[in-house]
């Protein structure tokens, strides 16, 4: 095979699939946060306790009771989210009518109360979960492991399934519209507050979904959470919040771009995410896909 | 924007209330002079660092209302830099701490130019991530020290002259230098400076419609809460000996907005009270390790539902309407 400067192909394509891995994760993370901030006006820094809860409850189904990888897909989304739902219902709804910045205040307190419970229960060094898809196909290229093709595959899914029910629905008409005029559609008789208790439910439930598809690759660890929550926040402002489909794109992109430079400048991998954030604030600050206020 | 939440009391702006104000913080100086007669002078510098730091944040929050959620990046790197000028470089104390302070306006310079492009919640999630980029640098920075950090920082004489080296002396080092940046902060929020800075925060538009150079303005009041946080992060160093990476996380930001919130927001005593508050905290439950986060969580959530003003909000809104009352 040939060299692409200097770089054995192995190596390139080995962190580039780890790099679209990564991006699939910032994709759907950004995108849940990017629905809930839509409609809720709030920036849920709780979202990367509730992907870590989301690989938790994976790990517990199986460990405690038995339900092997493809039950927790669908259990742990509707477990968490109704998790999401109860704490809209018991305190963020108390906070619409004040500045987004209490939005954050709160979420992070509950971030810190989550994380708190669970390195308290489970230490910090982080628990193994069998990977439900072991081998893989060996390309011309590299050695592409079933389970990761697979979190490829199921994250494209998810968020061009999430972006076809937004854009493309009646219901997603109706969540737009909500976005833009809650009170007019108030008036319409379509009921706005459980509308935004869904929303929320479902962000949540998209952000345990992604912690499900997370826990064979890292390990669950209470930690993994608030570690991604700041890099995903990072992608949020290079991308703007205004789009899904712009969010979808700069989490992979960005992902990748990650890889890339683990291969060709590895003292950068950690930073390089926020050096395009700083980038895009000067060039553009309303973010590549947001639009000016 | 909206800040009306976050608005302090309007009595804070009747004269009157600046004498009172002197009044109480001449007061608490007295207590600061007696107080390591009673009270641990390592644990009393501890909360006098972290009330300053506080107070720098509260410039931002309180008074510009911009939420950073990065301050730590000041507080951290600029221990880093006076632990690592004291130790390897031979610095005296003062010009060690004026290092890391330095250090920190430059900081806060460069990320403010960036940050201060985005409002609202954009900016708090601008300054965390830029923190985090700070936080990475140190980790693999040579000079940090990595996961050991910069031990045993000595603690030469004062210009070369007093000698610093006990706790109580180095405790009334620490004292004035709170007592320089509490005045510092609380000249800048009596300025005319410090009217437009309100004005802005209030309403945005409305100050620039005005001819007001609005991101000036903020990045002026930026820079100058990031030298503060500095000037209170490089003092730490010193006090502790130590410069370590715990002080650049994003879990030090978030300490800072929680002492500034359970104390009060924009109010001029309100971080004071909050430091003290959760570094007294963090003392008597240092050993349940995990609890504090948890606990730290808690105090959170039922100071956003429950008393937003935080504690000194709350006593100085008790206070104006017994005043109106009567």
């Amino acid at each position: 095979m040939f060299e692409l400067l200097g770089i054995p192909p192995q190596a390139l394509f080995g962190q580039l699939l780890l790099g679209l891995i990564n991006g699939a994760f910032y994709a759907m993370l950004s995108l849940g946060l990017a629905v809930i901030f839509g409609l809720l006006n709030v920036i849920n820094f709780t979202h990367g306790a509730q992907y870590m809860m989301g690989a938790f409850a994976a790990w517990m189904l199986l460990e405690w009771v038995g339900v092997p990888y493809w039950g927790a897909l669908i259990i742990v989304p509707v477990l968490i989210g109704a998790t999401g739902i109860l704490l809209e219902k018991l305190f963020l709804k108390r906070l619409y009518h004040l500045d987004h910045l209490y939005g954050l205040l709160l979420t992070f307190g509950l971030a810190l109360i989550i994380e708190g419970l669970f390195r308290k229960q489970f230490g910090s060094s982080g628990l193994p979960y069998p990977n439900p898809l072991p081998g893989g196909t060996r390309l011309d290229f590299m050695f592409l492991p079933n389970y990761r093709a697979w979190v490829v595959v199921a994250s494209l899914v998810l968020c061009f399934g999430t972006w076809f029910m937004i854009e493309r629905t009646k219901l997603g008409s109706y969540l737009r519209a909500a976005v833009e005029r809650p009170d007019l559609v108030q008036a319409f008789g379509i009921n706005v507050p459980r509308m935004i208790t869904l929303t929320y439910g479902f962000g949540v439930g998209l952000a345990a979904l992604a912690g499900v598809l997370a826990a064979p690759i890292y390990n669950v660890n209470p930690v993994m959470g608030s570690n991604l929550i700041i890099i995903v926040f990072a992608v949020v402002v290079i991308g703007g919040m205004g789009s899904i489909l712009g969010a979808i794109i700069t989490g992979f992109a960005l992902g990748i771009i990650e890889g890339l430079t683990k291969v060709f400048y590895p003292e950068a991998s950690n930073t390089v995410i926020f050096i395009i954030m700083a980038i895009v604030l000067m060039v553009k600050p309303a973010g590549l896909f947001g639009t000016p206020k | 924007m909206s800040n009306a939440a976050i608005t302090a009391s309007p009595a804070a702006a009747k004269t009157g209330t600046k004498n009172r104000d002197l009044v109480i913080f001449a007061v608490l100086v007295a207590v600061g002079l007696v107080a390591p007669a009673v009270i641990y002078p390592v644990f009393l510098m501890k909360v006098l660092c972290f009330a300053l730091f506080a107070l720098a944040f509260n410039l931002l929050i309180g008074y510009v209302g911009l939420l950073s959620f990065g301050h730590a990046m000041f507080f951290g790197f600029a221990a880093y830099v006076s632990g690592y000028a004291v130790k390897a470089w031979g610095f005296s104390p003062e010009l060690g701490i004026l290092a890391g302070t330095a250090c920190a306006a430059v900081l806060g310079l460069v990320t403010g130019l960036l940050a201060i492009r985005r409002q609202g919640i954009y900016f708090a999630m601008v300054t965390l991530a830029l923190s985090q980029m700070v936080f990475f640098y140190c980790v693999q920075a040579k000079f940090t020290g990595g996961e050991d950090g910069i031990q045993a920082i000595p603690r030469r004489a004062l210009f070369g002259l007093i000698d610093i080296k006990s706790d109580l002396a180095f405790y009334y080092l620490v004292l004035a230098i709170f007592c320089f940046g509490f005045l510092v902060i609380w000249r800048t929020i009596h300025s005319p400076f410090g009217q437009v800075l309100k004005a802005i925060r209030e309403n945005e538009p409305r100050a620039i419609s005005l001819g007001y150079r609005v991101d000036q303005y903020k990045l002026l009041a930026f820079v100058l809460s990031a030298t503060l946080a500095g000037l209170a992060g490089a003092t730490k160093a010193l006090v502790f000996q130590l410069a370590s990476l715990t002080d650049v996380t994003w879990q030090m930001s978030g300490e800072v907005v929680l002492m500034t919130l359970v104390g009060g927001m924009g109010t001029v005593f309100g971080p004071i009270v909050g430091a003290g508050i959760i570094i007294t905290m963090q003392n008597y439950l240092a050993g349940f390790g995990e609890w504090v986060l948890v606990i730290q969580g808690f105090i959170f959530v039922i100071v956003v539902l429950a008393f937003r003003k935080g504690i000194v909000g709350e006593i100085q809104a008790w206070w104006t309407r017994r005043a109106n009352k009567v």
